[in-house]
This record gives structure tokens, C-alpha cells and sequence, in this order.
């Protein structure tokens, strides 16, 4: 499908009616502007080219973007473009109604918060916190309870996202107070203040502190205190490519990405 | 017949103004406006507006204190490398305010260039309301800066000169020419600026954080507020702008208009 061009010499008259046209679809019609590259849909061998847009929980970023590599090499024809952000602002974004294929939450309560939008919702990979430091530790954090110390420099996700939900249930089934500094956006932001000497502690996914290596240091939580956070994903009812959405969520599952997920530090579901 | 605007311009100009006006009717359209006065009086909310407003109270006392002897030294002083240090006072106003902020982390944060030595005076700027602070008059000040240097630019030196003539001492043509002439400019500045201040979000974010009662302005508060309570942060969104929109009409009402008639 190309793009309607006003009929007519090139002159003045054309370039008037240039200028208005792409603004007014781009206003009125944004569903429109997506249609632009729909002519491969529903042809089984990728022959026409097709983006895919993949709202993920920020947690995913370097696993996905090295998924989605993969797989673009494996499905010629389809991008996968994601877009990486708190769960939470992700279904935000799908209620308002952002035009995306895919979404892949932190949590199962958010994915439920937006049933109504989606398809089927598949466990995809399992996820679990773990307390990051700077590099050596300057505070000296070996466990849980050293975070309630009111003097440290702590800094937790927001309680609307689901990393800071998690933390905040492994923090009160220890029955401990802890005085956050920060209550960031997202889990990376968390992991980003940690990394820059800014908070001498923080809770962070397991993923978060192995795709940071060296510049934090992990300091495990025992299995008793720690939670499992479930990844679901699923397809969107308003994406413009429901069985290429579909066909992305089912290739999540097994098992080309599960092959990625231990080295990033995710478990298997 | 040649006062109407010719349709080649009009027509964008029109998309331009409803492009403009099209989203904030979107606020206005959604706000719930049969609770909105709970839902502004909500303690989140109006804590986050109580930091607010002192978070942008002191970003403009500071950004006077400091921007005002900046913009006569720009306007009136003649010094080597006056240009560069114009561009630097111009440059937070172009710059993405996340740069801004993960500028003042390099610069201010613990392990930033001045983060030693703030350590061992015992201050910590990030994640403190201090911190908060110094990222609303980074962004801010240059809105000061720049409309109190054009005012001055444009005041005839002689003027001045005329009046220190006349009178003794160095502040009598401050008082008698300077502050009436520039006084219009000052004040949209001064505006401009607290308005720039109260509405900072990715500086304060990035450098400051986000913890409620202590960082946690309004800007931030309709951020996560979408998150789970979009009627919320639509309310909010709705005071801010009223906020904005107060303040230019302000300006236009009393202190712009005087501005656009005066001579260049």
C-alpha cells in the first residue's frame, strides 16, 4: 500500500496540498499510518515485511533484545521492535490504547489488570530479587535485615511497579522497616542508582544484577525469604497482527528462548 | 483584503493551534471532574503539591540570587569568552532534562566530580529535597537568565549613565532607570522560571529520585500515577496546566504587554 498522493502537476497546488495531508492522518488517524506496512499479514512465510512492536517489563531488556535478534533471524521479514518499561506503565499504556503486539509483564496481577486487552497469557520465564551493592560493598550489606538500617542508602522500585510489590512482600514477611531513599520507576533505574554509587543498596531482579556483572555486587537472598516472580506474555487484541503477535508469544515459550534465558539469569518456567 | 491571512498559511496555522489545543481539551475532557476536588485534596496529592511549591519557591529565590548578576555581567560586561558562558547559561533550556540529570549525578552525585568533597561537608544532594532543588534551577534558570539579558541588551547604556550623571552613587540609576525599565522582563522571567521549576521532571527524577513527602513533586506524582490510577494523575495534569496557564496569562495581562510596545 503506498501512501495517497494529491493528483495533479507538481506545482503550487500539489505542495499545498502536501503539507496538510501527512499532518491530518498523522492527527485523525494514527491507526491509518500502521496500516502502511500490513501487506505481509497473514502470509505463513514472512514474505511481506512486518514490525512487530513487544511492550516488555524492563527487567527483559537484555535478554529480549538478544531474543528478538534471534528471532528476526529466524522469521525473515519480521522486526521485532520492544519497547522496555515498568509493567505497570506498560499496561498503562495498552489501557489508553498504544498500538503494540505483544505485551510481557513482571507479574501475573498486572497482566490480569488488562485481560480484557489480550490473549491468552503464557508463563514465559521465572524471575527472583536479589540485594545489589556498589562494587565492594561499602556498606557492608550481607543480608535482608541489614537494609532496615536506617543510615543505609537504600533504593527500591516504586510500589506500583512489580519489583517493588515483590520487594516490599520479602521485606514485611521479614518484618522488617526499611526507610527507602528512592522509589524509582522501573527496576532499572533502581539498578542504575546502584551502579552509579548512588544508593549502597538496592533490590533488583536476578537478571538485572547478571546483565550488570561487575560494576554491582549480587548478595543472594536465601530461597525461604525470596519470591518467584512469574513473566507472563501474551498477544494484543488491538494489534494489527494478531497470528504474528500469537506466533511471537508461542516462539517466547519453548525453546530457543529458554536456551537464552539461564545465561541472563532467568529460570525456566 | 490584505489583512486576512493568505489560506497557504492559515490552513497549517490553524492545524498548528489544533494540534496545540487538542490534547489539553483531552485533559479537560477526561478530568473527573465531579471528584476532583477529592482527588486534589487526596494527602499523596497534596503533599506532592506542598514539595512542589517549596522545591520551586526556593529554585527561584536561588535562580534570582544567582541569575540576575549573571545576566547584567552578560548584558553589560565586556570579558573574554562572554559568548561561551552565554551558551552555557542557555544550554539546560535545550538540553533533554534526563541529560541534565545524569549531568548533575556525574557532577554532584556521591561519586560525581564534587561528590567528595560535598560528602565531607556532610551534604548528599541526591535523593534529598536539596537535590530536588539544584535540578529545578538548573533547568530553570536560564528562563530567567535569558529574558532579564535581552531587557538589558535592549536598555540603551546611556540611560544609565545619564542618571549616575545626575545623581551620586551607583544605585540611583539602578533604582531610577535599570529596575523600571527592566523590571517587566525580570518579572516574566522570574515567571517563566518558577513555572520551568514546578513543572521539572527528568532532572529531579534522574538526580533526585522519587520518595513521596521528600522528592516526589507533582510532576512525578502524575507519572506514577498513571500507573495505577489514571483519574488521578488526569486531575493533577489539569491543576498543573491551570497552573501554566495562570502564570502566561498573568504575563500577558501585565507584564508582556508593557514589554511589546516599548521602543527597541
Amino acid at each position: 500500500m503506498t501512501p495517497a498522493r494529491p493528483p495533479g502537476r507538481p506545482g503550487r497546488p500539489a505542495r499545498r496540498a502536501a503539507v496538510p495531508g501527512p499532518l491530518i492522518a498523522a492527527l485523525l488517524l494514527p491507526a491509518a499510518v500502521a496500516c502502511g506496512s500490513d501487506g505481509g499479514d497473514g502470509d505463513s512465510d514472512g514474505g511481506g515485511s512486518v514490525t512487530l512492536t513487544v511492550l516488555a517489563a524492563a527487567s527483559l531488556t537484555d535478554v529480549f533484545t538478544e531474543a528478538g535478534e534471534v528471532y528476526e533471524e529466524a522469521h525473515p521479514g519480521v522486526t521485532v521492535r520492544f519497547s522496555f518499561a515498568g509493567s505497570q506503565e506498560l499496561a498503562a499504556q495498552v489501557t489508553q490504547g498504544a498500538p503494540a503486539d505483544v505485551l510481557v509483564t513482571a507479574d501475573t496481577r498486572t497482566m490480569a489488570d488488562v485481560a480484557d486487552e489480550t490473549a491468552e497469557p503464557e508463563i514465559i520465564a521465572r524471575n527472583e530479587l536479589v540485594i545489589v551493592t556498589p562494587p565492594g560493598n561499602p556498606a557492608d550489606v550481607t543480608s535482608l535485615a541489614d537494609l532496615a538500617d536506617p543510615g543505609l542508602r537504600l533504593v527500591l522500585a516504586a510500589p506500583e511497579v512489580p519489583a517493588g510489590r515483590y520487594g516490599q512482600r520479602i521485606l514485611d514477611a521479614q518484618g522488617l522497616e526499611v526507610t527507602p531513599d528512592s522509589q524509582e520507576p522501573n527496576v532499572r533505574a533502581v539498578l542504575g542508582k546502584v551502579e552509579l554509587g548512588e544508593a549502597d543498596a538496592g533490590l533488583v531482579y536476578v537478571t538485572d544484577a547478571t546483565a550488570a556483572g561487575d560494576d554491582v555486587r549480587a548478595v543472594p537472598i536465601p530461597a525461604g525469604q525470596n519470591i518467584v516472580a512469574d513473566y507472563p506474555a501474551a498477544a494484543l487484541n488491538g494489534s494489527d497482527h494478531p497470528e504474528r503477535a500469537q506466533e511471537f508469544v508461542d516462539w517466547l515459550a519453548p525453546p530457543e528462548v529458554r536456551a537464552l534465558l539461564p545465561d541472563a539469569g532467568f529460570r525456566s518456567p | 483584503m490584505s489583512r486576512r491571512p493568505p489560506l497557504l498559511l492559515a490552513l497549517p496555522a490553524l492545524l498548528a493551534v489544533a494540534f496545540l489545543l487538542l490534547p489539553l481539551l483531552g485533559i479537560v475532557a477526561a478530568a473527573p471532574w465531579s471528584a476532583l476536588a477529592g482527588r486534589l485534596t487526596a494527602p499523596a496529592v497534596t503533599e506532592a503539591l506542598g514539595l512542589s511549591l517549596l522545591v520551586s519557591g526556593w529554585a527561584l529565590l536561588i535562580s534570582l540570587l544567582l541569575g540576575v548578576p549573571l545576566a547584567w555581567l552578560l548584558a553589560r560586561a565586556d570579558f573574554p569568552g562572554r559568548a561561551l558562558v552565554r551558551c552555557l547559561a542557555i544550554l539546560p533550556m535545550v538540553l533533554p532534562p534526563t541529560v541534565a540529570g545524569v549531568a548533575l549525578l556525574q557532577g554532584l552525585g556521591r561519586r560525581g566530580l564534587l561528590g567528595g568533597p560535598l560528602e565531607a561537608l556532610g551534604v548528599t544532594l541526591p535523593f534529598s529535597t536539596a537535590g530536588a532543588v539544584v535540578a529545578a534551577v538548573f533547568v530553570s534558570m536560564p528562563f530567567l537568565v535569558i529574558s532579564l539579558e535581552g531587557a538589558l541588551t535592549g536598555l540603551d547604556p546611556h540611560f544609565e549613565e545619564a542618571a549616575a550623571t545626575m545623581g551620586a552613587g551607583p544605585l540611583r540609576p539602578l533604582r531610577s532607570v535599570t529596575l523600571p525599565m527592566t523590571g517587566p522582563a525580570l518579572t516574566a522571567g522570574a515567571a517563566l522560571c518558577w513555572a520551568r521549576a514546578l513543572g521539572e521532571f527528568g532532572a529531579t527524577i534522574t538526580f533526585a529520585g522519587n520518595l513521596p513527602g521528600t522528592t516526589q513533586t507533582l510532576p512525578l506524582k502524575v507519572y506514577l500515577l498513571l500507573q495505577d490510577d489514571p483519574a488521578g494523575a488526569t486531575a493533577v495534569s489539569l491543576l498543573l496546566l491551570a497552573i501554566a496557564a495562570a502564570v502566561l496569562f498573568a504575563l500577558r495581562g501585565r507584564w508582556l504587554g508593557p514589554l511589546r510596545t516599548s521602543p527597541d
